[in-house]
């Protein structure tokens, strides 16, 4: 409108040309001014974004309910799960923080994407299960509208697990309390094993137990982006460097002088500057897997004299494992499940196209160093080869195609997860640790988080064995059947 | 509600023109004006918070429909308790085994599957063109390993090579109809890896060479009038 205005209020007084054309000693440029001021106008117009005030859009909120520490597979079911809980629908606002939004060292996608019902202890199994049911059911707990169905790409082929003639007894203790549970395993001796798969050589083998359901494998990214598109949550790529908590002293009913600690403040700082962001937030949860022990030292956690409460340290560490990627046009067929053998080596099917993948935990001696992802394959010729040539004869004639590592985030306690509040710092909670099993547990742990925060205790699943008090009083959950 | 009853006649035609959720998602081809409205209804997605609301619910309505057919799972068939003893009105049917089940077009799904897997006896089961038959539910069939002898899952649009895989356990399979499974992603590799898995097992529906695929075969649901292959 003013646009229309200025020339022809100027154009019958000043002007009779066109602007552009000068004579005398004009030297207004209507041209460069009117367009400056069409840009000053459009600037102001709602809708466009004004350049007045600096752009922050790439910082976190200032304040939020919870914060997520680590955007991986446990943080996302955990916000995930937090907003189908809450009692009223965006009554919470919950800051999911991740470092790397390539996700190129996170533990999720660089994960084998096996899901298995055969653990020892009864809520591993139970978490299993329902991880099973959620999975099955993914369309239905992350549909969204418009967006197409997600497909996992599962194979429901299960887990073939062979045991020793001296792990015969405690895998069929073990199958008892998976039966009981309500998985389906059953147990195989050698014959059985030979009639079913004919390619496997059973010599040393004494017992082996089969998953017939609910167990196999499946694409873990497909999974974390399902999450991701689904959750009503804020996203923030940015590294938390400081945790601002303030204390408080307690007595207890022992007369001994404790101090709570609350986090109130978290700075997260922004990729590749120094710049940060205080987020003010209620409730923390450590789910950063493999550098859960740097956000718990950043709280305080671990800082004080060895042996008591204030000195434990949260005993998750990075442990680096290898994946190897290999073509063998002779390998067993279609039916083959996730085998993994008495010397803890493991293999899959990798598509129809006779790949496999597959790897080994190596002993405690031989860890590698974690400081990077780099792959030993020295370590599959001497290591992981020999093993499976002897299980799988037609393993002799393979040919490495790829590999990769990623990290375990190892719990060197006893191997499982640590979830639940710490006892001190009152208001974080622990989502990690999980060495190796985390992606099939996550939707089970998600929910479990979710309702100790929600309601104040573990209501579905009862993960009391999971919590941190474990660390300090010396009980180990351990679980016996880890790869 | 800021956009009540325009936005439900605008949602209205397309929920009756299509008969399952996942159509929904892109799996039928529209064409016309079914695009048009397709546009118009993702635009206003887009921009009312009130619409994705009511999409989102009608979509869960569209969910528990298909649970609601599924839910006769403990109920109306006649089982032991916990001692192992029948009630008294199974005599009377005890002499006769169910030997065959054709759920063709059935909203069989994963939970319903709980009655069919109870037919000891069962020999022939036809799960053609039905919807909600997906891998998950192919690695249940393995109590039936005994008795069962045919299988047709031709035309289920979510059936996949991952779960023809767990079919191995089906030893006593004489025949088995993988023809025009959409989701399959090479069917003349799965052909020959599914034929290695299960060698006693004739396995029909697709060629080796994928230029021409066989139809969707029709399955005699008694022997007495056999269909010329």
């Amino acid at each position: 409108m003013i646009r229309r205005v200025l020339p022809h209020g100027l154009g019958r007084g000043l002007l009779t040309r066109r602007p552009g054309t000068r004579r005398g000693g004009f030297s207004l440029d209507w041209d460069g001014k009117v367009s400056e001021i069409k840009k000053k106008i459009k600037s102001i117009l709602p809708g466009t974004p004004c350049d007045v005030l600096p752009d922050t859009s790439h910082l976190p909120p200032e304040h939020s309910d919870v914060v997520v520490v680590g955007g991986g597979v446990l943080g996302l079911s955990v916000a995930y799960w937090l907003k189908q809980l809450e009692n009223r629908r965006g009554g919470m606002r919950v800051l999911v923080v991740e470092r790397d939004h390539t996700y190129s060292q996170a533990s999720t996608g660089l994960s084998v994407g096996g899901i298995c019902q055969q653990f020892s202890l009864p809520e591993n199994i139970q978490l299993s299960l329902f991880s099973a049911s959620f999975l099955r059911n993914i369309n239905e707990y992350l549909a969204v509208t418009n967006a197409p169905p997600l497909d996992l790409q599962f194979n429901p082929s299960g887990y073939l697990l062979l045991a020793s003639e001296k792990d015969a007894a405690a895998m069929e203790s073990n199958v008892k309390v998976q039966k009981q549970e309500g998985a389906k395993v059953c147990l195989m001796s050698p014959d059985q094993l030979r009639n079913k798969f004919p390619w496997i050589n059973t010599e040393g083998v004494a017992l082996a137990s089969y998953g017939m359901e609910n167990e196999g494998w499946f694409d873990p990214w497909c999974l974390l982006h399902g999450l991701r598109q689904k959750v009503g949550v804020f996203f923030c790529q940015g590294e938390v460097t400081r945790f601002v908590t303030s204390s408080q002293r307690m007595m207890t009913t022992d007369d001994e002088m404790v101090t709570l600690k609350s986090i109130h403040e978290v700075h997260v700082k922004m990729d590749h500057s120094l710049e940060y962001q205080p987020v003010e937030c209620a409730i923390v949860i450590n789910a950063a897997g493999a550098w859960s022990a740097q956000i718990a030292a950043l709280a305080g956690i671990g800082k004080g004299p060895p042996g008591t409460l204030q000195g434990t340290k949260l005993p998750v560490e990075p442990r680096k494992r290898y994946v190897y990627v290999w073509h063998c046009p002779q390998g067993p067929g279609l039916e083959t499940p996730l085998v993994a053998d008495t010397s803890g080596a493991y293999f899959r099917r990798e598509g129809l196209g006779s790949n496999y993948l597959g790897g080994r935990s190596p002993a405690e001696e031989e860890e590698p160093d974690p400081a990077n992802l780099e792959v030993d394959h020295d370590f599959f010729q001497e290591k992981v080869w020999p093993h499976l040539a002897l299980r799988v004869p037609a393993f002799e004639t393979l040919k490495v195609q790829t590999a990769w590592a990623g990290y375990y985030d190892y719990n060197t306690f006893d191997q499982n997860g640590v979830v639940g509040p710490h006892p001190l710092v009152v208001n974080m909670y622990f989502a990690t640790g999980f060495s190796g099993h985390g992606l099939q547990q996550a939707p089970g742990v998600g929910r479990a988080v979710a309702e100790m925060i929600l309601e104040g205790s573990f209501q579905t699943i009862d993960l009391s064995p999971f919590l941190f008090n474990r660390f300090y009083l010396g009980e180990k959950t351990q679980e016996n059947n880890i790869m | 509600m800021a956009a009540p009853w325009v936005s439900l006649r605008l949602v209205a035609p397309m929920w009756n023109g299509t008969r399952g959720i996942h159509r929904l998602g892109g799996a039928v081809v529209p064409e016309g004006n079914q695009k048009k409205e397709r546009k118009m209804l993702q635009f206003l997605n887009n921009h009312f918070y009130d619409v994705e609301a009511l999409r989102g619910y009608l979509l869960q309505r569209e969910m528990s429909k298909v649970h609601l057919k599924n839910r006769f799972r403990d109920k109306e068939w006649i089982r032991p308790d916990k001692y192992g003893h029948f009630s008294p009105e199974f005599w009377n049917f005890r002499e006769v085994p169910v030997e065959a089940v054709d759920a063709s077009d059935c909203e069989i799904n994963y939970e319903g599957l709980d009655n069919l897997l109870l037919l000891k006896e069962l020999q022939s089961l036809s799960l053609q063109r039905c919807p909600h038959v997906d891998d998950w539910c192919l690695s249940r069939l393995y109590p039936l390993a005994d008795s069962l002898q045919e299988l047709s899952l031709a035309g289920c649009p979510r059936v996949s090579e991952r779960g023809l895989a767990c079919l191995h356990h089906l030893q006593n399979l004489r025949r088995l109809d993988i023809s025009d499974l959409p989701a399959v992603s090479n069917p003349g590799l799965t052909q020959i890896l599914v034929e290695e898995m299960l060698p006693n097992c004739q396995v029909v529906g697709v060629d080796w060479a994928e230029g021409l695929k066989l139809g969707p075969e029709e399955q005699p649901q008694d022997t007495a009038s056999p269909v010329p292959a």
